[in-house]
């Protein structure tokens, strides 16, 4: 073999390189170019979608603010005070403040229940809506309103497994909330 | 012979017939707007059985088989039923169809169900395969409210643009012979997403695909708006229906003097449903009552009906992610 043929050689595997280079440049370009297009129709399509959700909310009935604030206070108001008329009740017997609030908490948890039962709890909340799910009475109200509603798909899988679809992620982050809480509280002591 | 024309309408060659139509509905629908228009009105959303899922299969067999027994035919005259409901893998037309024995496609098209259903059959009809068909569809209030959201007696308060589910199922039987309205063109809608994710606001996902299948249409047959006496969608509610036709507006078509959406026409302002009804009974029942009716007495001699799904589902939107919807068309002509 001639020194000029390994030259020759190598020439051309360098001409290869280089016009593989080339076309991987170029490729490299249109797939910039694509992606560039791809960015450009998903900010058009986030484009519309904004301006449809605008026309939507511009045509969309507002809820009547003013109106479902008066209701959730007064109606939340009038709970408080029922259970602040039983526990007033309970300590005029002569127990400790901390017994009588443990027996109004337990007795107004009977009553959301109860009204859960009957149906008519959630025909107030349709109208009070936080006034009516804040206080425990509404608590009672999310894990009554499951565990009924679940009752026909038994007692494992419907009423025991269901009955804290809604107040499951209130008892999970509350707990949670606490245990932060209580550290924090022991580290400055 | 190709009956496709244009995109994705079809026009028949032999326009199969409607000819015979019932619907059965709930307590709330029964003191609605369309009072006299229901064969059977239920006392209360169990009528005497176990579940709310019984009652809804309850429904779609006493919806078909009324509509079958209307028109003087047996059960087994019927060579194929077309059906769908809202529950998951179709629970209540399954069991429904458990009892009426007769050769079965379940559909899901969520609420566009019904059109669906009519325009598959319309089709096998012109096609020779077959002389009657039945298309079927249901949708139950508190079963649906269970599926999709939060437990019935849930103290929570809807926002006034929400839906409210209609408690119904109406059946259409559609025949090779016969006297009737006659179904003359379908047009197949796309799955259209305009990126709502609220599940409380349907009418507003559903409407572009509303929007999407009428344009079509009228380009597809080359007719006018004007061409129908009436233009009905199936569940948009009222926001849903001003929304389709502003943006039919600003494609340059004008709807609002001959269009209704069947949402509106079922309760009263009174009985506090918000923005209108829902659910696959909704045009259901619209369909086979007041339309079918009107139909019949010529008050209404060509109407465009469309059917509008939304095709979420809990996962979905748990998982974020924007409601597709589709809407189908048929035109029925007397």
């Amino acid at each position: 073999m001639h020194i000029s043929d390994l030259g020759g050689q190598n020439k051309k595997r360098l001409n290869y390189k280089i016009a593989q280079h080339r076309t991987y440049n170029l490729k490299k370009g249109d797939n910039m170019t694509n992606e560039i297009n791809k960015k450009q129709e998903q900010t058009q399509e986030k484009m519309q979608q904004l301006e449809y959700q605008n026309k939507v909310d511009n045509i969309t009935p507002k809820p009547p603010l003013f109106k479902n604030i008066c209701w959730a206070f007064v109606v939340g108001g009038l709970i408080c005070i029922l259970g602040q008329l039983i526990a007033d009740y309970f300590e005029g017997l002569g127990l400790s403040k901390k017994d009588a609030s443990a027996y109004a908490t337990a007795i107004l948890v009977f009553l959301g229940s109860f009204f859960t039962g009957l149906g008519l709890y959630d025909d107030l909340g349709k109208r009070a809506g936080a006034g009516s799910i804040v206080p425990i009475t509404g608590f009672a109200n999310s894990i009554v309103a499951p565990a009924m509603e679940f009752k026909r798909e038994g007692y494992v899988f419907g009423v025991g497994a269901k009955m804290f679809v809604i107040a499951g992620p209130v008892l999970v982050y509350g707990m949670v909330t606490a245990f932060i809480i209580g550290l924090i509280y022991w580290i400055r002591q | 012979m190709n009956k496709k024309q244009g995109m994705q309408s079809v026009v028949f060659a032999n326009p199969p017939i409607i000819t015979s139509t019932a619907n059965i509905v709930g307590p709330m629908e029964g003191e609605g707007l369309l009072q006299g228009y229901f064969d059977y009105i239920m006392p209360d959303n169990l009528n005497g059985l176990a579940s709310w899922e019984q009652c809804e299969s309850y429904l779609m067999e006493y919806a078909i088989k009324k509509a079958v027994a209307k028109e003087n035919s047996e059960m087994e005259d019927i060579d194929c039923v077309f059906a769908g409901d809202l529950l998951n893998q179709l629970m209540s037309t399954h069991f429904a169809m458990k009892n009426l024995k007769r050769p079965f496609l379940g559909l899901y098209g969520a609420c566009s169900t019904m059109v669906e259903g009519m325009l598959l059959s319309a089709i096998l009809l012109d096609g020779g395969f077959f002389n009657k068909i039945v298309a079927a569809a249901s949708s139950h209030h508190d079963a649906a409210e269970r599926q999709y959201r939060f437990p019935n007696e849930l103290g929570v308060q809807r926002p006034p643009g929400a839906q409210w589910t209609v408690t119904g199922s109406g059946a259409v039987v559609v025949s090779k012979l016969g006297n009737g309205p006659r179904i003359t063109t379908a047009t197949i809608g796309k799955v259209v997403d305009y990126g709502i994710k609220d599940p409380n606001a349907m009418g507003p996902a559903m409407a572009p695909a509303a929007v999407d299948t009428i344009w079509q249409h009228l380009q597809d047959t080359e007719r006018v708006p004007t061409y129908y006496d009436m233009i009905f969608t199936g569940d948009l509610g009222s926001v849903g229906r001003d929304l389709v036709i502003q943006l039919l507006q600003e494609k340059g078509v004008d709807i609002s003097a001959n269009y209704q959406d069947c949402g509106c026409m079922i309760y009263s302002e009174e009985q506090d449903a918000h923005a209108g009804a829902s659910g696959c009974a909704s045009s259901a029942i619209v369909l086979c009552g007041f339309i079918y009716k009107r139909l019949m007495t010529s008050k209404l001699k060509k109407i465009l009906f469309l059917g509008t799904g939304s095709l979420h589902s809990t996962t979905s939107y748990q998982q974020k992610e924007s409601i597709p919807c589709i809407a189908h068309a048929v035109s029925i002509e007397m």
